[in-house]
């Protein structure tokens, strides 16, 4: 104990340096990687991270004698920064970290972020600011987000060895649909053998426990092979990371939870099942392979599909030529700017002018409008409507001098409880009965199953047994096919970037030989039966299948894009007769179903330019997309609290569906602020729309319309999608009620 | 708006998408579980300021149905009132509105469990529940059997998924004896129709009527799916589907 206290007492008892990290993970990582010369030379300073797992006993002591050094997250920080005596804790900062910066470039997390830091600026007038990332695709324009004060210096690194990228020639059949990349795993399994540590990327936590679970099976020489991702319980990710650090592990099989910045020691190799999706992705988990610059790492890809073969091919090349994608600039969140107001006011009262000054100086907010500031700021302080108004009861109260306050310690609790900018789908525990919390999956997969459905969850088959004061109660499983948990926020969309280099290899047949003699194979077929797509063409094939027919559009404009065009078809298509079902949007492609197939004349009318006119107008205000969005900003903006698992709730829900106030707003108040926010959003998620409307243009006349007789070789992927995902909006509804209605009838008819 | 015609207790009934309940025999109009001033509430209690419109717009929908209807009675089968200061909350304009409306035909205000003061005088007639002929009108329904029994209290909604797409829609509930309305105001949330406080109600087969857009189908409660909350650990939902 006594130890314990000189630890504590140890340094100056003010704050230097704060390191942030968009990691937990990486926080707890560099303070150990710190301690260690700390400890050699003796130095006395104090280092100490500070996340959403720090007890709550050493937060108080970090806020009453703060370490030299804290390693924390941005909601941390912005949690620090709430506290009223954040300007004597902030006062003595001289310097702040950011690590992997690019991961904050044009986040939601990254505008929060971006008005904290102008916050500190403020508070420590000593302060700089330093960045690091080795994946920036622009510079110059990543240097803008940490000048806040001064100008931004750019230390240029030594490019190191060009790293050594091959893709997996898995021997087993290469499958044509699905994203887990099973048929690769014993190939995988060979690879891990002959090296000394591998980390195994997916991109999903689904895969994850399944690729975990197939190695397993086949593990017959019972190598160390561990499992991480971020839905698991912290002590077991704990567990995993610390037997990585000491070389314990051959392998661990990671999602993003793991991909950047941790240093594992001597991992040799990177693997990635699935395609990459993005090459700046693709290249930080190659970098978690071998630190030394001078050696190249070594990484290999495991394609999925027959799609992802052509993707991996694309990335490969790019990572060749060293090229990296990087996103649109964002428009400022106001939704963030909303939940910053508040933390603002939680810590003094808050003049509303040097407010919006500061703001300015950030980089997201650097062209925010006055008025927008004014009606978030309203928002904040008297909801913001213009029609029934609150005249009771508000948030923030003007004091004599003008200045803002907190109108009651109710606000600032639920600041503190609300935090940050992540929206998860609401999350279960999941339980062993009478045994240990495993960790926590989304509400609607556990919604899905039925006591007695068996799922593979943290490396082990469970059976379902029931819910129980909202924990997901489970007992061990044995054998069978395990439903595998699908969880829906680990989807990585294709970079747009990537797509048009999957585009281009598909049209350039000279590029076909790299490519595996199935795949070649199966677009050699292609053209045959129909043809590839062909640049500045749009190729687009009508088959009937079963009682439907089918249309598939060869766009290769990314998953958001094609959801969108199939929402705007679909409602088309119903206007023109043509009864449209439902439709599947993959990375590459975008499958529609209904009852007649369309005409040629149709079929131009259908891809007029024009639909992103009213159509999208019309579509937006009604899709599910905009209601999400909506419930994330309501949730971010502190409207509506985040459903806490384990927190009871009455029978009768006395939550609050955000649906119902989208609604509202939406009739009466269509110009509040919220509703502003939502869509700026939708629209920077959907800035695939720009290229798509370029897409459509390019294509007006131009379009390649092949009638089929049956399914083409290049549609059979997109097709084995189908009751995966289904998205039918509006109306449609009322059809698949009908549809129930007719079973019924069905049902007690039946002779 | 399609009205949907069936029976209870030999009367013919319609259900209507907006979630109400005509009686043309009656010229009679039945809501249930307005929750007017829910929205402001939350300011009082949580300083959740959340957009309070919905007081207005539950009013717009009944004055709608009263204007194609022309309804000689209207009965508001509870939880009328959110809470016990929603009416002193109640806009000027929205003051008016429950005014004209309440002019217009004779309101009978059936008391409810968040409601237990009345609503200002001059509005109609308040009651416990109320008798007329065959059917009886209560808040909440009475455990055991019915004949003839018109209630709200629940705000059942029927889950259901079909062809692999999940929805949740308002319902009333019945076996031809006994109906249970979904809740009229715009921010009443709702209950899954197969919860064990409905279901017990309802011993034999019940259908669920569900409000569509702009239709409302019948649908038995096989078809429906429960929520995640109430799979017990002794597998009620098993039981009762053997």
């Amino acid at each position: 104990m006594a130890g314990r206290d000189l630890a504590h007492k140890k340094g100056k008892g003010e704050l230097h340096t704060l390191y942030i990290s968009p990691l937990k993970a990486l926080a707890t990582d560099i303070r150990r990687n710190l301690e260690m010369p700390i400890a050699e030379m003796a130095l006395p300073v104090r280092a100490e991270s500070r996340t959403g797992d720090t007890p709550q006993s050493r937060r108080l002591r970090q806020r009453e004698r703060p370490p030299d050094l804290l390693m924390t997250t941005p909601e941390s920080l912005a949690l620090l920064l709430s506290y009223p005596d954040a300007m004597q804790f902030f006062a003595s900062l001289k310097c702040v970290i950011i690590d992997e910066l690019h991961s904050f470039a044009t986040s939601k997390r990254g505008h929060h972020l971006a008005l904290c830091l102008a916050r500190v600026a403020t508070l420590a007038p000593h302060v700089r600011f330093v960045g690091l990332s080795a994946t920036v695709a622009d510079p110059p324009g990543m240097a803008e987000f940490l000048a806040l004060k001064d100008e931004v210096e750019i230390v240029q690194g030594e490019p190191g060895a060009q790293p050594v990228v091959s893709i997996i020639d898995a021997q087993e059949r290469l499958p044509w649909g699905g994203h887990m990349g099973h048929h690769a795993v014993p190939e995988v399994y060979n690879i891990i053998r002959q090296h000394k540590t591998s980390i195994v990327f997916v991109n999903t936590r689904a895969q994850a426990e399944l690729v975990f679970d197939r190695l397993w099976r086949i593990n017959e020489e019972n190598l160390a092979i561990g499992l991480h991702h971020g839905s698991l319980a912290v002590e077991q990710r704990r567990k995993v990371e610390a037997a990585m650090a000491a070389g314990k592990l051959r392998a661990v099989v990671a999602t993003s939870s793991l991909d950047l910045g941790i240093d594992w020691g001597d991992v040799d190799l990177v693997i990635q099942m699935g395609a990459p999706k993005g090459v700046s992705r693709l290249m930080q988990r190659i970098g978690r392979a071998n630190h030394r610059l001078d050696e190249p790492s070594r990484a290999m890809i495991a394609p999925a599909n027959r799609f992802e073969v052509l993707e991996s091919l694309a990335a490969l090349e790019a990572v060749e030529a060293r090229e990296l994608d990087g996103d649109p600039p964002r428009p400022p969140c106001l939704d963030v700017l909303a939940q910053h107001i508040v933390g603002c006011a939680c810590a003094q009262p808050i003049d509303r002018d040097q407010l919006y000054e500061e703001v300015l100086t950030t980089q997201p907010y650097r062209e925010l409008p006055r008025k927008d500031f004014d009606d978030t700021f309203d928002f904040v302080a008297t909801g913001g409507y213009a029609l029934a108004a609150y005249e009771r009861w508000h948030r923030l109260k003007q004091l004599p001098d003008g200045r803002w306050m907190l109108a009651s310690p109710l606000v600032a609790r639920q600041f503190r409880m609300n935090v940050g900018t992540i929206v998860e789908l609401p999350l279960i525990k999941v339980k062993l009965r009478r045994g240990p919390i495993l960790g926590e999956v989304e509400e609607s997969f556990i919604q899905g199953l039925v006591p007695g459905d068996t799922f593979v969850f943290g490396g082990r088959m469970l059976r379902f047994e029931g819910v129980k004061e909202l924990i997901a109660q489970c007992s061990p499983a044995t054998g069978g096919d395990p439903k595998v948990p699908a969880y829906g926020g680990g989807r990585l969309p294709l970079s747009t970037f990537l797509a048009e280099r999957v585009r281009g290899i598909l049209q350039d047949p000279s590029r076909h030989p790299k490519l595996p003699p199935e795949v070649r194979e199966w677009l050699r077929v292609q053209r045959i039966r129909s043809t590839l797509p062909a640049g500045n063409r749009l190729l687009i094939e009508g088959f009937p299948r079963g009682a439907k027919q089918f249309i598939v559009a060869y766009c290769f404009e990314g998953r958001n894009a094609h959801q969108t065009l199939g929402m705007l078809l679909t409602r088309r298509m119903e206007r023109m007769g043509l009864k449209p079902l439902g439709f599947v949007a993959t990375d590459y492609v975008l499958g529609i179903w209904g009852l007649r197939p369309p005409t040629k004349q149709q079929l131009d009318q259908l891809f007029d330019e024009d639909m992103l006119g009213d159509d999208l107008e019309a579509w937006m205000d009604e899709s599910t997309m905009l209601r999400r969005s909506f419930r994330n900003v309501a949730v971010i903006a502190g409207l509506i609290e985040r459903r806490f698992p384990g927190e009871e709730k009455s029978r009768r829900q006395v939550t609050f569906s955000s649906d119902l106030i989208y609604d509202a707003l939406r009739k009466h108040e269509p110009d509040h602020i919220l509703l502003r926010a939502t869509r700026q959003d939708a629209a920077w998620q959907l800035a695939d729309l720009r290229r798509l409307g370029e897409l459509l243009r390019r294509a007006k006349g131009r379009i390649d319309y092949r009638r089929l007789d049956r399914i083409s070789p290049l549609a059979v992927p997109v097709l084995l999608e189908i009751g995966k995902e289904r998205v039918l909006d509006g109306t449609a509804e009322d059809e698949l009620l009908d549809i129930a209605a007719q079973e019924l009838i069905d049902e007690a008819t039946r002779l | 708006m399609m009205p949907f015609g069936f029976e209870c207790a030999g009367e013919k009934l319609q259900a209507l998408p907006a979630g109400a309940l005509h009686w043309p025999a009656r010229r009679l109009l039945a809501v249930a579980d307005l929750h007017l001033e829910k929205g402001s509430s939350y300011a009082v209690n949580a300083r959740k300021l959340l957009p309070r419109h919905d007081t207005r717009q539950t009013l717009a929908m009944l004055t709608a149905l009263i204007d194609v209807l022309q309804p000689e009675t209207v009965v508001c089968l509870g939880d009328s009132f959110h809470d016990r200061t929603a009416s002193e909350r109640l806009s000027e304009i929205d003051r008016h509105m429950l005014d004209g409306l309440t002019k217009r035909a004779h309101f009978v205000w059936i008391a409810g469990n968040h409601d237990p003061a009345p609503p200002p005088a001059g509005w109609g007639e308040v009651a416990e529940e109320i008798n007329d002929g065959p059917l009886i009108f209560r808040h909440e329904a009475l455990f055991g059997p019915a004949r003839g029994e018109i209630s709200g209290h629940f705000h059942p909604v029927a889950a259901l998924s079909v062809r692999g797409r999940g929805m949740r829609r308002r319902c009333f509930l019945t076996d031809g004896y006994r109906l249970i309305l979904p809740a009229f105001g715009t921010y009443a949330g709702g209950l899954n129709a197969l919860d064990p406080a409905i279901a017990q109600l309802f011993p034999d087969d019940y259908d669920a009527l569900v409000v569509g857009r702009d239709t409302v189908r019948r649908l038995s409660w096989r078809q429906l799916r429960p929520d995640a909350q109430f799979w017990t650990e002794d597998g009620w939902w098993r039981k009762r589907m053997d």
